[in-house]
C-alpha cells in the first residue's frame, strides 16, 4: 500500500468525508493537536493522511457525514481543543466532570439499569446505561473514558525508549502489537531497515499474543454462559502460551520485547523449546475442546443467533478483527496491505456472515488453527544474524497498521531532529467496535450482555487513551 | 466431554504447591492487622478488584490467580462482586481522574476492617503514567495503602505471595 501524506484545506477536509459516507473510502483514523487535526483514510489501496490547520481551533464536522468519526471528534475537542463545530453530538468523552446528559429513551414501561464503572468482575472501568422493556435491550448507550490517562501528551516531546514503553502500555492485552505498530511507524519516519531476524521474532511475539488472547477469549465466552470446563480448559491452554512467552523475552505478557529498529533480545534456547512444547500441547488439546464446544446444545443455545451485527454496519465502521470478520468483512493488517514477514508465510484469513456470538467464537477459533501453523512456519524458517539495529535521528513522519488479536491498530508519529517523539497518535480497534456493540445488543435480553460483551472484548485503556 | 472429564479424573491435578508469603510483604503489613480484625475474619479474607485505569496488563495476571495452575480459593482468597462483600481492595492503575470519585465511593462502600492493595508499578506511583496531569499519580495519593504489590504487570507468582502475607497476617 502506498501512502500520501498532505496538507489540506476545509473544502478538501469535507471532500474527504463525502467519500466515507459514499462508501467509496474507510476511516483508518481522525485525531489532533493544537492547532493541527489529521485523519487517515484507505482508499483504493492508498493510506492518505490529511492534515488540515484549524483556524480558530474550529474545523467542519466529519462524523455528521460519517458516524464512526463522531467519538474521535469529540475526543479530539477534550483533548486538544479542536471544535468540530456543526457536529451533531458536542457533547464531552474523554474529559468527565459535571452532569452528562445520556440520549432519551422515553416511552411506556421503559426502564433503566446504570452499570459501572466499577463491574462485578475483574474487568476495566466503564459505564454502561441500558434502558429495558421487561427483559429486552431498547437501547444501550456506553459512556467510557474512565481509563482515560493522557497517553497523548504523556508521548509529546518523550524520547524513543519511553515513548516505546509508553505505546506498549496503551492495551496491556496487546501489548507486542502496540509495540510493533509504533516501532514500525518510528522506522519509516527515520527509513530504517529491521534485520530479517528481529522481523520473524517480531511475528512470533505476535502470533504467541494473538494465541494467549483468543484461547482466553473464547474460555470467557463460555463462562459467560456457565460452562466452566471450557474456561479451565482454555485457562490452562493461555496459561501454557505465558510461559512460553516469558521463555522467549523473560516477561509473560511480553511486554517492551519489541523495540524502535528490532527486538530487545535473541530468542534464547529454552524459549524454542517451550514453543515447540506449547505448539505440540495445543495442537493435541485444542481439538478435543473445539468439539465439545459444538457439540454442547447447551452452550450453542446460549451463542448462536446471540448478539448480531449486520454486515452493512460492520462494513461501514470498517470494524476490525473478529469482529468485522464474523460479519462478513475481509480485512486483515497482516495481508492488506500486509507487512514482513506475513507476505512469506502461508494463513488464511477466516470469514463467516452470521455476526452472532457464535461467529466470533468461530473466528477466533479458526485463528488460533492460523496463528498456531504460523508459529510452525516462523520456528522453521526463522533466518539467523542480528536482532537489532540503530534508529538514526532526525526528523521525519511514519505510520503503521499492525493485526492486533482485537483487530488493527494504527500508529502515527511526527519525529523531532532530536530523534524524540514529536506527536504520536495510536488508535486501537475498539474505537470501531464498541459503536457496534452498542447496536448488537438491541432487542437481546440484558443477562445476554456478558455474552455480547466478552465476545467483543473491546479495550477500555486502548480506546480512553 | 466425558474423555476430558475422565482424563482430567486420572491425570491428578494441575495446580501447583503454594510459592508461600513473600517476605517484604509481612514485613509492609507487620502491624496493620489488629487482634479483633483477626478474630473476626477468620482465615478467609473476600477481595474486590477495582481497576483504576490500569492499561488491563494486571488485570489479566489478576485474572490468571484464578485459572487451575494458581487456584486462588484453595488459600481461603475469593473474589467478590460487590465491595460490600469485601474485606479488601485490590486496586490497580496510576488512579485516572475519571476514576478517582468512584474508587472513593467503592472504598466508602467496603465495610470495615478492610485493606487496601496497591497491585502494579502505576498503582504505587504512577508508573509510565507519573506526571501525566489527569491521574493522580498511584493508590495512596487517594487512599491509605496497607500493602504494595509491584510489577508492571505482576506475575501471579508474586500475586500470589503478597496476598498469601495478607492472610497469614491476618490468621
Amino acid at each position: 500500500m502506498t501512502w500520501n501524506s498532505t496538507t489540506v484545506d476545509a473544502q478538501a477536509w469535507i471532500a474527504a468525508g463525502e467519500r466515507l459516507r459514499a462508501g467509496d473510502a474507510h476511516l483508518v483514523s481522525l485525531w489532533g493537536e493544537p492547532g493541527l487535526a489529521h485523519m487517515a483514510v484507505a482508499e483504493s489501496s492508498e493510506l492518505r493522511l490529511f492534515h488540515l490547520p484549524c483556524t480558530a481551533n474550529r474545523l467542519p464536522s466529519i462524523g455528521r457525514l460519517h458516524a464512526p468519526a463522531i467519538r474521535l471528534e469529540r475526543a479530539m475537542r477534550d483533548l486538544f481543543g479542536l471544535d468540530a463545530h456543526d457536529a451533531a453530538d458536542r457533547r464531552p468523552w474523554l474529559s468527565h466532570g459535571g452532569t452528562y446528559p445520556f440520549l432519551p429513551a422515553e416511552g411506556e414501561s421503559l426502564h433503566q439499569i446504570a452499570v459501572g464503572p466499577v463491574h462485578a468482575g475483574i474487568i476495566e472501568p466503564g459505564h454502561f446505561r441500558f434502558t429495558a422493556n421487561g427483559e429486552a435491550v431498547v437501547r444501550l448507550e456506553q459512556r467510557l473514558g474512565y481509563a482515560h490517562k493522557g497517553i497523548d501528551a504523556l508521548m509529546a516531546g518523550a524520547g524513543l525508549d519511553r515513548a516505546a514503553r509508553l505505546a506498549g502500555r496503551v492495551s496491556g492485552d496487546s501489548t507486542v502489537a502496540y509495540a510493533l505498530a509504533f516501532s514500525q511507524a518510528i522506522e519509516m519516519a527515520s527509513a530504517v531497515q529491521v534485520p530479517p531476524r528481529a522481523v520473524w521474532l517480531r511475528a512470533l511475539f505476535a502470533e504467541l499474543e494473538r494465541l494467549a488472547n483468543h484461547f482466553g477469549d473464547i474460555g470467557a465466552v463460555c463462562n459467560d454462559a456457565s460452562f466452566t470446563i471450557m474456561h479451565a480448559s482454555f485457562g490452562f491452554l493461555r496459561e501454557k502460551v505465558l510461559r512460553a512467552a516469558q521463555a522467549c523475552t523473560g516477561q509473560r505478557l511480553m511486554m517492551d520485547a519489541v523495540v524502535p529498529g528490532g527486538v530487545r533480545s535473541d530468542l534464547p534456547a529454552e524459549g524454542i523449546e517451550g514453543v515447540r512444547a506449547l505448539i505440540a500441547m495445543a495442537r493435541s488439546q485444542f481439538p478435543r475442546l473445539v468439539d465439545v464446544y459444538e457439540n454442547t446444545a447447551s452452550l450453542k443455545d446460549r451463542t448462536v443467533g446471540t448478539g448480531i451485527l449486520s454486515e452493512s454496519l460492520a462494513r461501514q465502521f470498517g470494524a476490525g478483527g473478529y469482529v468485522g470478520r464474523a460479519s462478513g468483512r475481509s480485512f486483515d493488517a497482516r495481508r492488506d496491505p500486509g507487512y514482513a514477514p506475513y507476505d512469506e508465510l502461508d494463513f488464511q484469513v477466516p470469514v463467516v456472515h452470521a455476526g452472532d456470538v457464535n461467529a466470533r467464537v468461530w473466528i477466533r477459533i479458526q485463528e488460533v488453527e492460523q496463528s498456531l501453523s504460523l508459529v510452525e512456519q516462523i520456528l522453521r524458517r526463522l533466518p539467523p544474524g542480528a536482532t537489532s539495529t540503530a534508529v538514526p535521528n532526525g526528523s521525519g513522519e511514519g505510520s503503521a497498521r499492525v493485526e492486533a488479536f482485537r483487530g488493527d491498530v494504527f500508529a502515527w508519529v511526527r519525529t523531532g531532529a532530536d530523534g524524540g517523539v514529536e506527536r504520536a497518535h495510536l488508535r486501537d480497534p475498539s474505537w470501531f467496535q464498541w459503536p457496534l456493540l452498542e447496536a448488537a445488543i438491541e432487542g437481546n435480553i440484558v443477562a445476554d450482555f456478558p455474552l455480547c460483551n466478552k465476545s467483543f472484548n473491546c479495550s477500555y485503556s486502548g480506546h480512553d487513551l | 466431554m466425558r474423555r476430558i472429564l475422565l482424563k482430567n479424573v486420572a491425570q491428578g491435578p494441575f495446580t501447583e504447591s503454594s510459592p508461600g508469603a513473600d517476605d517484604a510483604a509481612l514485613k509492609e503489613l507487620a502491624g496493620r492487622v489488629d487482634q479483633a480484625a483477626r478474630v473476626r475474619l477468620g482465615r478467609t479474607l473476600s477481595i474486590r478488584e477495582v481497576d483504576a485505569g490500569s492499561c488491563n496488563g494486571c488485570e489479566l495476571e489478576i485474572h490468571a490467580l484464578n485459572n487451575i495452575v494458581y487456584d486462588l480459593e484453595r488459600f481461603g482468597l475469593r473474589f467478590v462482586a460487590s465491595p460490600r462483600h469485601a474485606d479488601v481492595l485490590l486496586v490497580t492503575g496510576p488512579v485516572t481522574a475519571n476514576m478517582r470519585e468512584a474508587l472513593e465511593r467503592t472504598h466508602e462502600a467496603t465495610p470495615d476492617p478492610k485493606w487496601v492493595v496497591a497491585v502494579g508499578d502505576c498503582a504505587r506511583n504512577g508508573g509510565v503514567f507519573a506526571g501525566s496531569p489527569v491521574v493522580a499519580g498511584g493508590v495512596s495519593a487517594v487512599l491509605p495503602v496497607d500493602l504494595h504489590i509491584p510489577g508492571c504487570p505482576p506475575s501471579p507468582t508474586a500475586l500470589l505471595r503478597g496476598l498469601l502475607a495478607l492472610v497469614e497476617t491476618v490468621k
